[in-house]
């Protein structure tokens, strides 16, 4: 094959515009802005970032679509969906930064999002093993920086340490479960790994390298039991950072990791309606969803701190999001995409909440949130679309997630409908410690002394519209459903 | 298009402008919301007059919602939810009215308020399942904060307890109706539709499911052992939201019952039909007992909720002509005598006294301080106790009929509550009314100090008399609903119900 470098360049123009911008805000920042004061620096390095994000939107919109560079990458439904979401996503976290508490040093910052952004892009669109690594570590050593970027609080660090160290394991195992793959077949290219698979029972060797993929995958989507990095990483990052590891990140993992899994290796599924017949990867996933099911909504019941609470209910949404690639063999990434996305506005939206709450005073426990109705009704109200749809009340989007999920799990049949069953139930389970917050938000009076919240115009608005994309997809579903 | 779904609209559009309304003052909130709930009952009234009665459900609005899984926005009516839809009206009107003295965030309650009135008028016209549970946890939510923030006793505990209990009931029809839905590679929602493929189930399946469903919707309709949460709810509620959970919300569950769960499945029906009615049965007396032996006056109103409802769940599980029509009458019957009691316990008594233990009522000259909450809470009690002339007499015996027919060991033991209902009703009147009160003019030694309690508004008149009216009107002639429930009764679905599966 003769490579196509134009043609490469010509669809990675999203991502080199994220790369121009992040540079461009450093070297304004190192510039013209030296010396001024670091709010000042924030908003002019925001400004720069949401402007390439936008307009990386624009070109992702109006791009290409179909294989690129000899299907190194493909830009298929899922990959344009994803790369959008995780740019809207990208755009909203930089919105609510704008609220939150001002980094020491706002242009980096601001450009580390960037660089994780462009690795999140290529993640969406990746069809070939080293590429994909490569993009997931991109992403990941961004995350990793921003994850302790408030280098006053050592609970950042912490965060930033065992994101680190749990990070780096789950990407030694993706890469020797790579290795395996390739040694199995004898190629890195995700078509030709396909048709190798499709022939005669492959070894059990392939099972193992599997299961290694598997694990990394457990890693980036925060499921049980691989989820031990989530609570301190969402309780000691800064506000901004924690929704982007929750929102974005996410969406770009479970688009990567369902294409290695059904494009990939779909003829190793195992049997979908007993588990019987050849052994699979489907029981292994389906074992990890109970897990982050049954783990996520009861830990969850103990929370205190409000950032671990949206931790563990992370984790048992991971489970309910595995639950939607296992289904997305027979119905399609529709609803998988649609639960993510939808869950990664309602997480940025309940982040942007805390980093607006943190700005003016704490916000740690769930207690802090204390009359919020009357300090500011408008955040009070966000978050409330914000809970409201993560415990999956209709007409939000949160519900019709869940709904198209496991009525594709049902389809399924077999022990993925009786997962839905058990998400369903837990879903009752979840309603508690989602209202919990909502009492406090709506219900409690005031703390003495407690002041009326300062909402930074920008990050209001990004509140209002990821609240008001929450109430549109739920009103109108098939504007996401349908596109599929 | 119809006037029908505008109350829909109207209601939530409502919730808005009582928000906004509350910002500036609590009186523009409360007159807000008073003029929408009576313009969306006028809209129910209009339409109602014009309402040609049919076994059909007739749609009114039938648009496609989310092609990708055949749901579709489908709203209709049929006399069955003419009916409630006329119900829930009335009980919003009244909760209004009898909601005159809230003063603290008062544009939010009435938002909420509205808001769990849209849902109820949602679920009543919903002829999609899946739009119908839409609208069924639109109306749960709100429940909870209005009970949270303006309740009293054991406020948090009685509100989540109805959310959680609520919401796992709802879990229960959602996992019931997808498994129908998809096992049966179902195309829609549609209530026979969904029927059609559940009928394709495997047996142990159907029984299953219509577990699921049937049971998911009887815990709202507080059905027996699923009801705990009804007293707590009830007695935590500030007295407008327990009128209209009482009132209407608790007929959500019934009303799902009845037009989702029993024809879903005639196999499944067939097999818990027995559990059901004993159930029922059980709840009806077992609830009468408990309310017996209740000092909380409030508490008496909810175990006597439970117990009527327990009519509602004999009338459905005896699946014939008069269980149907009778548990329809009822639910219109009990959400206004419901209404009526807890507005006289709730806002009447409690609000001025600050109690509402019978050994503290008994103490106090209630029949003379209040002459006119006295009045009414013993017509409340006389229609709730099913004597003729109100509406409870007409529902409960056809509902009695209807059980006898199916077997009428059901109905004698159903008969022995109506007696145990007589008895905690008449102990409510005489110990919070007629209790050992000093005479007026006795000078009694103990030195009883001169009690001013404020005297009962004008809201609080003409909300008890719109349902006292209401009441008497439907006790003596019945056959207004009945003119609309019984062609209702002819459609396939109900049919193919009460002739077991054959169509």
């Amino acid at each position: 094959m003769t490579p196509d470098y134009a043609g490469l360049f010509f669809a990675l123009r999203p991502e080199s515009l994220l790369v121009l911008g992040a540079l461009a805000a450093l070297g304004l920042d190192l510039s013209v802005l030296r010396g001024r004061a670091a709010g000042q620096r924030l908003g002019c390095a925001l400004a720069i970032g949401s402007l390439a994000v936008l307009l990386a939107g624009l070109l992702t919109w109006t791009g290409p679509r179909g294989p690129v560079f000899g299907g190194v990458l493909v830009l298929d439904t899922l990959a344009l969906g994803t790369r959008l979401g995780v740019l809207g996503l990208t755009l909203l976290t930089l919105g609510i930064a704008r609220g939150g508490k001002v980094p020491s040093q706002p242009a980096e910052y601001v450009a580390m999002m960037l660089f994780a952004a462009v690795g999140l892009l290529l993640m969406a669109a990746v069809q070939q093993l080293l590429l994909g690594f490569l993009a997931l570590e991109l992403a990941s050593l961004s995350l990793y920086v921003l994850a302790g970027f408030d280098r006053t609080r050592p609970e950042a660090a912490e965060a930033a340490l065992k994101y680190f160290l749990f990070g780096t394991m789950a990407a030694a195992f993706l890469l020797f479960g790579f290795s395996l793959v390739y040694g199995l077949t004898g190629s890195i290219e995700l078509p030709q790994i396909a048709a190798r698979l499709s022939g005669p029972v492959p070894s059990p060797m392939l099972l193992v390298a599997i299961a290694m993929i598997l694990v990394a995958f457990g890693f980036k989507s925060a499921a049980a039991p691989f989820h031990l990095w989530a609570p301190d990483v969402y309780q000691g990052a800064p506000a901004p950072s924690a929704a982007l590891i929750a929102s974005a990140s996410k969406l770009a993992g479970f688009a990567l990791f369902s294409r290695l899994l059904w494009p990939g290796f779909g003829a190793a599924a195992g049997q979908a309606r007993s588990f019987a017949g050849g052994p699979g990867w489907l029981p292994a996933v389906a074992a990890v969803a109970a897990a982050s099911l049954l783990l996520g909504n009861l830990a969850a019941l103990a929370q205190s701190n409000l950032r671990r609470l949206l931790a563990y209910s992370a984790i048992a949404h991971a489970g309910a999001l595995l639950l939607g690639v296992m289904a997305a063999g027979q119905a399609g990434f529709a609803p998988l995409f649609y639960y993510a996305a939808t869950y990664g506005l309602a997480t940025v939206g309940a982040f942007g909440v805390i980093a607006a709450l943190e700005r003016e005073g704490r916000c740690e426990d769930i207690a802090d949130l204390a009359g919020l109705h009357r300090r500011s009704p408008l955040l009070a109200g966000c978050l409330g679309v914000f809970i409201l749809s993560l415990a999956g009340i209709p007409p939000l989007a949160g519900f019709f997630g869940k709904l198209a999920v496991f009525a594709a799990a049902f389809r399924m049949g077999g022990p993925a409908a009786w997962l839905a069953v058990l998400a369903i139930a837990l879903s009752a389970v979840a309603l508690y410690y989602y209202l919990i917050v909502l009492k406090e938000a709506w219900v409690a009076a005031p703390t003495a002394g407690a002041r009326p919240v300062a909402v930074s115009r920008v990050t209001a608005f990004t509140l209002v519209v990821a609240a008001g994309l929450i109430v549109g997809f739920g009103l109108e579903p098939a504007l996401l459903l349908g596109r599929f | 298009m119809s006037l029908l779904p505008w109350t829909i609209f109207v209601s939530l559009a409502g919730a808005l402008l009582a928000w906004a309304a509350g910002r500036r003052s609590a009186r523009a909130a409360r007159w807000t919301a008073l003029v929408v709930t009576a313009g969306a009952w006028a809209l129910t009234l209009l339409a109602a007059t014009r309402f040609v009665p049919g076994p059909r459900l007739q749609t009114l609005v039938d648009l496609p919602w989310i092609p990708a899984m055949g749901i579709r926005c489908h709203l209709a009516v049929d006399g069955i939810s003419l009916t409630l839809l006329v119900l829930t009206g009335l009980a919003a009107t009244a909760a209004v009215l009898f909601s005159w003295n809230i003063r603290e965030r008062a544009g939010e309650f009435f938002a909420l308020l509205l808001t769990l009135v849209a849902g109820v008028y949602g679920v009543f016209l919903s002829a999609d399942a899946l739009l119908f549970f839409v609208f069924y946890e639109i109306a749960i939510v709100p429940k909870y904060f209005l009970i949270a923030t303006w309740g009293s006793t054991n406020r948090e505990y009685g509100a989540m307890k109805l959310a959680l209990y609520s919401f796992a009931g709802s879990a229960m029809v959602l996992a019931g109706l997808l498994w129908v839905y998809a096992g049966g590679d179902g195309h829609g929602f549609g209530f026979a539709e969904l029927a059609q493929t559940a009928a394709g189930l495997p047996r142990h399946q159907q029984i299953f499911v219509f577990a699921l469903v049937f049971f998911g919707f009887a815990t709202l309709a507080g059905i027996f052992p699923l009801h705990t949460w009804a007293p707590t709810g009830h007695v935590a509620a500030p007295t407008g939201a327990s009128m209209l959970l009482a009132g209407v919300v608790m007929k959500l569950g019934a009303y799902g019952c009845l037009r989702v769960a029993l024809p879903l499945s005639a196999v499944g029906f067939a097999f818990w039909q027995p559990t059901i009615a004993w159930l029922a049965v059980i709840g009806i007396v077992y609830a009468g007992l408990v309310a017996l032996m209740q000092d909380d006056l409030k508490f008496v109103i909810g175990y006597s909720s439970v117990s009527h409802m327990g009519f509602v769940l004999l009338g459905l599980a005896a699946a014939n002509a008069q269980g149907f029509s009778g548990a329809v009458l009822q639910m219109f019957s009990h959400g206004v005598i419901a209404g009526l009691l807890f507005a006289v316990v709730g806002r009447m008594i409690y609000d001025r006294t600050h109690t509402r233990r019978l050994s503290d009522l008994r103490a106090l000259p209630l029949r003379r301080l209040l002459p006119f909450a006295a009045a009414v809470f013993v017509i409340a009690g006389i229609a709730s106790m099913g004597l003729p002339g109100f509406s409870g007499f007409p529902a409960e015996l056809t509902i009695l009929i209807g059980a006898w027919k199916a077997a009428p060991v059901w109905a004698a033991i159903a008969a022995l509550g109506v007696l145990v209902a007589a008895a905690f009703t008449l102990r409510a009147i005489q110990l919070a009314f007629f209790g050992s009160a000093p005479a007026p003019a006795g000078g009694t030694g103990a030195g009883a100090p001169a009690i001013h309690l404020e005297p009962i508004t004008l809201a609080e008149k003409a909300g008890a008399l719109l349902l006292i009216g209401a009441t008497v009107l439907i006790g003596l002639k019945p056959d207004l609903l009945l003119d609309w429930i019984n062609p209702a009764l002819q459609s396939p679905l109900l049919q193919s119900v009460m002739k077991g599966g054959r169509p």
